[in-house]
């Protein structure tokens, strides 16, 4: 039995999870400004039951890290301090505004309003700068900060789809069609930024160069943009679809942006495997002491389909449009 | 490489401070929301229902403050002590990974039933919801708290190369203080939550004396209050009982003990002083010390002397201890006092009511004065007897220790205030505009879509 190789899986689903999860929140965050007073209010409405519930993803993920492989802990987390540091005081501000920005009166609500916003922007830009810095290797210079930054740029665009396509889910009316345009631009943007980070990364390393141009195997491997591009037209047609007032599909464009950010994320997987830290540690070298790894892997599957199953009810619970004032 | 200690000692320390905080209220105020979620279940009364409403209010407040900064440890254990991981992380990653498997997402999936739920699903959901929600926060103390008294008092474990590896998970997990730990932490936060809702209720009361909810919840704080503080005082002498037995050194600077004799004094007050060694101004107990914890006048105690190097500095873990120890007795005049005079639906008059809301918080203030007799008594071990501080730290830069530190002393203070500011607003409309309140610029479409 692989421990390293299952865990090195597990830690990919949680991330993942997280991405997809806390992202589409994150999303509808960077989006309030774009809003009026009372579409805040549905969009806050639609994320609240389960934003919290989304970033124990990121604990989970950045526990595995720490738990199965802590040679990698160190390395990684070592090398992006500053925006683990910024992601944090982001995700801190705008985890307590969803709290705050209700119950404060004045101009205390507009400041956590503001906070709520930009919080949603720190968080997102930095989780994509820290992806540039991590795909690269931390390499130092100026191109290598500039890439991080444009992978920082994409990852907003990316999550600002999901927030926008899980609006088109969650409400309707006016807002609903606001989403339908959001979503639109959020696809542009994700189309601009998946092409340049595809293109780039095989240009600043040459492992990943290998492992995606090398005949005949290029060819397989051209199945995952080719899907990638299904997933992205799928939105844009979906979307077109529902604002010309064609029914009962408002979660298509939501499951098709999920799509592209887990073909992307394979993609992703693909280029890296087997290091945790490119060029420098693989899984097998990074990974923790097996009798650790055995007794977390034994409470893992036994709780994980609990946790699913859980996670599946709230949704269920929270299903169908969301409505104004869940924090009255 | 000093400044890198002091520095990544001091940003955790504030890290762990805040954080404590915020758990320290929730664990027990969860149980005491499910009892008003029952009561009203079963009365059917709609001032429980508002009751509930209001203090679930401040409950989502403080959990929300909880997740975030506990966000920020799961970072923290990595970034500021990878020496930690690397030789004993065989044993420490398994029970944080447990904690965040078995509480962690409990507590947050269902926190969001319970918040927004209550229209959504049957009232047995509605309960079982903040029933587990109580679940998953007690259990995550469990699993922190077993990995805790572990670094106190570790057992169970083997070396295996240069890693401390788990030999026996049992022995692990109830290492010798972990009983005594858990039930004073979880005493701890029951006291925490008392002194809250009194306080606050007291707060509301000051404004508006008729309140009835704010006058069911100060009793309901007080009653707690009063059972719980004397009890506190038994399981924190046997918790001191059993840090001698395995941690004298900590007991050593708790009593300010310098030297080992025979019917040791207990020092009431103090200023020790490290560099002659002894207690300057020292107000004394003749044979105390040795009667408390031996329960025999002329027991010999072990001072400073006999542990070497290997000692804690002295005077925050003294005044700590004295700060914790005299804030539970006055909690239990106050609770005691409070419950007699409010006996049989009497109200409390205006004194007692002042002297409850200056209360509010005593239970933060036990509490972290608590946890740091017991973390810097542990110094300067990380791990007893197994690893030093020291030799855990990591290589962030003092220079990025520096960034980061004063970046979350901003975020925490901003945080903090607007939290004691809502606190009070909430605590003081109370509960009926809690359970009522609508909002400017929602309230229109909410109503017109509902």
């Amino acid at each position: 039995m692989d421990l390293a190789l299952i865990f090195m899986v597990l830690m990919g689903v949680s991330v993942l999870a997280y991405v997809v999860l806390d992202g589409y929140d994150l999303g509808v965050g960077m989006l309030m400004p774009a809003a009026s007073a009372t579409e805040q209010s549905v969009m806050v409405s639609s994320i609240g039951p389960f934003w919290d519930a989304n970033e124990t993803w990121l604990v989970l993920g950045v526990g595995i890290l720490l738990v199965a492989f802590p040679k990698a802990h160190g390395v990684v987390l070592g090398a992006l301090y500053l925006p683990v540091v910024a992601m944090l005081v982001g995700l801190m501000f705008r985890g307590v505004a969803f709290e705050f920005r209700m119950k404060a009166l004045g101009w205390h609500r507009e400041l956590w309003n503001w906070l709520f916003w930009a919080g949603s922007f720190l968080a997102s830009f930095s989780q994509g700068l820290m992806l540039g810095r991590y795909i690269t290797g931390f390499e130092p210079g100026f191109g290598y900060l500039l890439f991080a930054m444009v992978v920082g740029a994409s990852v907003c665009g990316g999550y600002v789809l999901l927030g926008a396509t899980w609006l088109v889910l969650k409400t309707e009316g006016t807002l609903q069609a606001k989403a339908l345009a959001w979503s639109r631009w959020g696809l542009l943007w994700v189309a601009l930024g998946v092409g340049l980070v595809s293109l780039a990364t095989p240009l600043v390393s040459e492992t990943v160069r290998a492992k995606w141009f090398d005949f005949p195997r290029t060819l397989a491997l051209m199945a995952l943009p080719a899907a990638c591009l299904w997933a992205g037209a799928v939105v844009w047609r979906s979307t077109g679809r529902i604002a010309r007032g064609v029914r009962g599909q408002d979660g298509l464009p939501f499951a098709a942006a999920v799509a592209i950010f887990a073909i992307s994320f394979l993609g992703l997987a693909y280029s890296l495997f087997p290091y945790v830290v490119i060029d420098r540690l693989t899984i097998w070298e990074a990974a923790a002491h097996p009798s650790s790894l055995k007794v977390v892997l034994a409470g893992a599957l036994v709780v994980l389909p609990f946790i699913v199953a859980y996670t599946a009810i709230s949704y269920r619970v929270f299903r169908g449009k969301a409505r104004a004032g869940l924090y009255d | 490489m000093d400044d890198a200690l002091l520095l990544a000692r001091a940003q955790f320390g504030l890290n762990i401070a805040f954080h404590i905080l915020f758990p320290s209220l929730t664990i027990a105020l969860a149980w005491m929301l499910l009892g008003f979620r029952v009561a009203y279940h079963r009365t059917g009364e709609a001032g429980w229902l508002a009751t509930y409403k209001l203090w679930t209010k401040i409950f989502a407040l403080t959990f929300a403050m909880g997740v975030v900064t506990g966000i920020v440890m799961s970072f923290q254990f990595g970034t500021n002590w990878p020496g930690y991981m690397n030789r004993v992380g065989a044993i420490a990653g398994p029970l944080l990974g447990y904690e965040v498997l078995t509480a962690f997402f409990l507590e947050a999936t269902f926190l969001g039933v319970m918040l927004f739920g209550m229209n959504r699903v049957p009232a047995w959901a509605h309960i079982g919801a903040t029933a587990l929600v109580a679940v998953g926060t007690t259990l995550s103390a469990f699993w922190i708290l077993a990995l805790n008294s572990w670094m106190q008092t570790p057992a169970g474990h083997v070396l295996e190369g240069d890693q401390w590896i788990a030999g026996d998970w049992l022995a692990v997990i109830f290492n010798p203080s972990f009983p005594y730990r858990f039930v004073h932490m979880m005493i701890a936060s029951g006291l925490t939550a008392a002194f809250v809702v009194a306080g606050l209720s007291a707060w509301r009361l000051l404004k508006v004396p008729a309140d009835a909810s704010a006058r069911r919840t100060l009793r309901v704080g007080v009653l707690v209050a009063a059972v719980l503080a004397p009890l506190q005082t038994v399981v924190g002498d046997l918790h001191g009982l059993n840090t001698l037995e395995h941690q004298p050194a900590k007991i050593a600077a708790m009593e300010a003990i310098w030297h080992t004799e025979k019917g040791v004094p207990l020092v009431l007050f103090a200023i020790p002083n490290e560099k002659t060694r002894t207690n300057d101004y020292a107000i004394e107990l003749p044979y105390g010390a040795s009667l408390i914890l031996k329960h025999d006048p002329d027991a010999e105690l072990k001072g400073l002397d006999a542990f070497g190097a290997d000692v804690p500095p002295v005077a925050p873990v003294f005044f700590a201890f004295r700060l914790m120890v005299g804030i539970g007795v006055a909690m239990i005049g106050l609770s005691w006092l409070a419950a007699w005079i409010t006996r049989r639906g009497a109200a409390a008059p205006r004194w007692l009511l002042w002297t409850l809301a200056a209360f509010t918080f005593s239970g933060w203030a036990a509490t972290l004065a608590g946890w740091i007799v017991t973390e810097i008594g542990r110094q300067p071990w990380l791990v007893t007897g197994l690893l030093r501080t020291s030799e855990a730290v990591g290589e962030i830069s003092g220079a990025q220790l520096g960034v980061s530190l004063t970046g979350y002393a901003f975020t925490y203070a901003t945080m903090f205030v607007a939290y004691m500011v809502v606190l009070t607003h909430l605590a003081g409309d109370g509960a009926e505009a809690a359970a009522a309140r609508n909002l400017p610029g929602a309230s229109a479409a909410g109503a017109a879509a509902d």
